[in-house]
């Protein structure tokens, strides 16, 4: 359960704080929801890493998709050398994912370390 | 311990951030470019994206609405003048920006502040022609007339407010890519994009070639390679007409031929120089030629192709005018279009208005140089160029009488000394309001309007075709034109003096025109405007052959309708291989053929003379003519101080038809005596070496041979469109090169409601990830064309119109 609240909370709050705010406050998003909400490291990590992979990846694909899928294919070629949609798909939410997930591990670590201090 | 894990996990977090947010490490910043909330996922338009929107500013003097149609042409009705230019710059912002911003850059000489050091020679070569110097002169004179003052102010508010209203999600693509912001638009960007333009068609002058071409070859030889006068030129004022003598007669200086025509070679370094095929084709037929009993106007302008395209199509209408047609991303009005009276457009004039001097400086801080006896004073300026992630780089110029110093030492350092220092006299750097033409012509309600909407045209010097609904048909070869003595700039001139300075413009009602001739048809498509009885020197070569055919074919047509005239502007036929098909044909000597070389010369015999999109012909043609023309000439031009002039190929067609014992076919570095036979299938065996491998690509067909491309601005190939089905050629009428051609085909058939057609290879919107990027380019290459909607107020009803932008203060 506190699995998928975090995830949550850290979807909602970085596709909230991305209106406003630099791409990568979501590394921030991440890091606030999982100092708040202990977690084993681990899942603290893979919490920020599906919210924004799945938060990322499902944006783009709902946006090419409104967009009849015209522009993935020339921002594919531009990216990844190769006319491949679903692999920039991917690739988005992965980066999104990372940097999510580092941030939301060095959340945990951080509350850990004030905690036991 | 803890310790440690959290500051590893905390730096992974901050570096994988800053790699992903900066070009130091990966190529892009790909976090920032792949966030869908900020980067490229935004610029993914919605297919069924609504472009309605109600908009608020102050700067507005009344209502103005702008209904867009399903090819999202805009047609604006504003209640007031001034809004009209506001909202037009809206647009073009909106749609267009990057472009905008591209363009006036790099004829500021700032290019390198976006792309780099690989632009910094293209830089110093554009601030030493004194790009910036002309555009502020230009300015002054542009806002010295109040009406134009006021659409670029206007138009200026207009690009400005949509900047205003940019964020980083909703920045045009190239701007994330580069990781750079839009500047605030002004004036002197309007004015720097009209000098962008003034360079691209009036600066591809020879005079470094000639000079040298002049210095190596013989006196006779030199009139062989490059005739005064094409013998098969028909000009564009047909030949007999009647001039005026001239009421300014310059005089050569008495030293001329020992000064100047005999000068020494030289070998300044000309880093780019405009296409010299930034030509044009119009022509308006009278009504009695056409079925419907109007007039019809045609124009097809020919430039570099390029996506987003030059050209952005719209309708403005006021309470004062209504003017459709191509209007140019960065300045105010419809440049090539329509009103309800009458229709206009262009060619290039293509004159030489630039010339150098040889200037001789004290020494080498070129703060003194030598003219009229005495040393004279330069003007230093100090070019700043802003290198995007390097130091800046300085550049002094000189300014002397004549102009900036384009070359010396330090601009042609490392590649040969030459000691010597060349001003650029420069046409388009004079006082000049040529916006005032565009201005004038969307109001021009007959002939007398457009006389003087064009006499407003210094630079570049245009063709200037009209036609209107009275009946009207006219051509005005307008600009200011420096009046030469014979042979005056055609080399690199002396500047020790004034006795070599131009010595008058030719006043404007000398301009060569035709108004309402007898053969019920004006036409231009760049050839030399005038015979030898026009009592002006007005240069040597000029492109004949595309003039040729269009008054061949209009001379012969009745009856015209708006569907002949698409089929002309599309036609593919090849004259110059007309002529010299007979040549090829009768003395290539097959004797000794291969199979091979049966094969392709069959394909050659069968061929109908059309650069069809699939005729294999016409490319078996193209390789023949380059190896004949390079065999004819290679030899003479081995040992020539570059950089040359080559001979045109209307020359070497002239002279194969005229004598068969051209001295040229003659290989010099041989002993024997070679003929044209031997040339000619000497060059077809080395052709079809070329065309195996052609033909082993898949690319025999002509427009695969071609391979004509529209190239993103930034040549990013995914956001170009490349190898199009399209035929045609440089010295077609379809003038459709690899990377140049008709950026703009329009028909105006003048009948009491206007029927007109248009079409070019782009799209409204300059986005990439948008369905209006490229969707004309399609229908361009295939020569279809879309009907010009001239909406009118009480059509807002028609279900044309998709969407409505309303702009209120």
């Amino acid at each position: 359960m506190k699995f998928f609240i975090s995830t949550t909370l850290i979807a909602v709050l970085s596709f909230a704080a991305c209106l406003f705010l630099p791409w990568w406050v979501i590394a921030i998003a991440g890091f606030i929801v999982a100092f708040a909400i202990p977690q084993k490291a681990g899942l603290a990590f893979l919490s920020g890493f599906i919210a924004l992979f799945v938060l990322w990846a499902g944006i783009s694909i709902y946006m090419s998709s409104a967009n009849g899928n015209l522009f993935v294919h020339k921002m594919s070629i531009l990216f990844l050398k190769a006319d491949n949609p679903t692999m920039l798909f991917l690739f988005t939410g992965l980066i999104g994912g990372l940097v999510a997930g580092f941030g939301s591990l060095s959340g945990r670590l951080l509350k850990k370390l004030m905690v036991k201090n | 311990m803890k310790i440690v894990y959290f500051f590893i996990s905390a730096i992974t977090t901050i570096a994988l951030v800053f790699l992903l947010n900066t070009k130091m490490a990966l190529p892009a910043p790909l976090g920032k470019l792949l966030s869908p909330q900020h980067g490229l996922w935004q610029n993914a338009e919605p297919a069924d994206k609504n472009f309605s929107e109600d908009l608020k500013f102050s700067n507005l003097k009344g209502k103005t609405s702008v209904y867009f149609d399903e090819r999202l042409v805009p047609h604006v009705f504003a209640e007031q003048e001034n809004d009209v230019y506001f909202v037009q710059g809206y647009l073009h912002a909106k749609f267009r920006l990057f472009q905008m911003e591209l363009q006036t850059y790099s004829a500021a000489g700032r290019a390198s502040e976006v792309v780099g050091e690989i632009a910094l020679k293209h830089d110093r070569e554009f601030r030493r022609l004194g790009m910036v110097f002309a555009a502020e002169i230009a300015l002054k004179e542009i806002e010295k007339s109040a009406i134009s003052k006021m659409s670029c102010d206007a138009y200026t508010a207009g690009v400005n407010a949509y900047i205003a209203r940019l964020t980083e999600s909703s920045l045009p693509v190239e701007y994330k890519l580069l990781g750079t912001k839009p500047e605030l638009w002004s004036n002197l960007k309007s004015a720097l994009f009209l000098k962008y333009m003034a360079y691209d068609l009036s600066a591809h002058e020879t005079d470094f070639e000639m000079t040298n071409a002049k210095h190596f070859f013989s006196p006779a030889d030199f009139n062989l390679l490059y005739p005064a006068v094409q013998d098969s030129l028909d000009p564009i004022i047909p030949r007999g007409t009647k001039f005026a003598p001239a009421s300014i007669k310059p005089i050569a200086p008495k030293n001329v031929d020992s000064a100047y025509f005999s000068t020494d070679i030289v070998s300044a370094e000309e880093n780019e120089k405009p296409d010299a095929a930034n030509g044009s084709n119009n022509w308006a037929v009278s009504g009695k030629r056409t079925k419907a009993g109007a007039p019809i106007l045609c124009n097809d302008p020919h430039l570099g192709l390029n996506l987003p395209a030059i050209w952005y199509e719209m309708q403005l209408s006021t309470p004062s005018f209504n003017a459709y047609g191509a209007t140019f991303p960065g300045s105010p009005s419809v440049i090539i279009g329509f009103n309800d009276s009458c229709a206009f457009g262009f060619t290039n004039g293509g004159r030489d208005v630039r010339d150098y001097y040889e200037i001789k400086f004290k020494d080498n801080t070129r703060r003194e140089y030598w003219f009229n006896n005495e040393w004279k004073k330069t003007e230093l300026k100090v070019e700043t160029i802003k290198i995007v992630g390097k130091p800046d780089f300085m550049d002094t110029v000189a300014y002397t009488v004549f102009g900036p110093v384009m070359y010396d030492e330090s601009f042609n350092g490392g590649r040969q000394t030459n000691n010597k220092s060349y001003a650029v006299r420069w046409k388009a750097h004079d006082a000049s309001n040529d916006f005032m033409v565009f201005n004038l012509l969307n109001h021009a309600k007959n002939y007398a309007d457009y006389t003087a909407a064009v006499a407003n045209l210094s630079t570049p010097g245009q063709n200037c075709v009209f036609a209107c609904k009275n009946g009207d048909i006219a051509l005005r070869t307008q600009g200011n034109w420096p009046a030469k003595w014979k042979g005056q700039g055609d080399f690199v001139m002396p500047g020790m003096d004034s006795s070599y300075m131009w010595q008058g413009i030719i006043p404007q009602n000398e301009v060569p025109y035709q108004y309402n001739p007898e053969r019920g048809f004006v036409s231009s498509a760049n050839q030399k405007p005038v015979d030898e009885s026009y009592p002006y020197y007005i240069g040597r070569e000029y492109p004949i052959v595309r003039g040729l055919l269009i008054n061949k074919k209009l001379a012969g047509m009745q009856q015209i309708t708006p569907q002949d005239m698409m089929a002309l502007q599309t036609e593919n036929f090849n004259l110059y291989a007309q002529e010299m098909m007979p040549v090829f044909l009768k003395r290539i000597n097959t004797t000794s053929f291969n199979a091979e070389e049966q094969k392709y010369f069959a394909l050659l015999s069968a061929w109908n003379l059309r650069n069809d999109v699939d005729a294999k012909g016409a490319t078996v043609y193209d390789e023949l003519f380059k190896k004949f023309k390079e065999n004819v000439f290679k030899d003479e031009f081995a040992n020539a101080p570059k950089p040359i002039q080559m001979p045109f190929e209307s020359t070497l067609i002239e002279a194969t038809l005229k004598d068969s014992a051209y001295k040229f076919f003659d290989d010099i570095s041989t002993t024997q005596k070679e003929t044209l036979a031997d040339v000619a299938t000497q060059s077809f065996k080395e052709a079809v070496v070329t065309l195996k491998k052609i033909e082993a690509e898949g690319k025999l067909d002509w427009a695969k041979d071609k391979g004509t491309r529209i190239n993103h601005l930034l040549k990013l190939e995914p956001f170009s469109k490349m190898n199009l089905p399209i035929g045609g050629g440089g010295t077609m009428i379809n003038a459709t090169k690899e990377n140049h051609g008709p950026s703009w085909r329009m028909i105006v058939n003048l009948t009491s409601k206007t029927e007109a057609y248009g079409v070019y290879p782009g799209g409204q919107n300059g986005n990439p990830g948008s369905k209006y990027y490229d969707n004309f380019v399609d229908e361009w290459a295939v020569g279809k064309y879309y009907a010009l909607w001239m909406m009118t107020k009480d059509e807002t009803k028609d279900s044309r119109v998709k969407w409505t932008m309303n702009f209120s203060n």
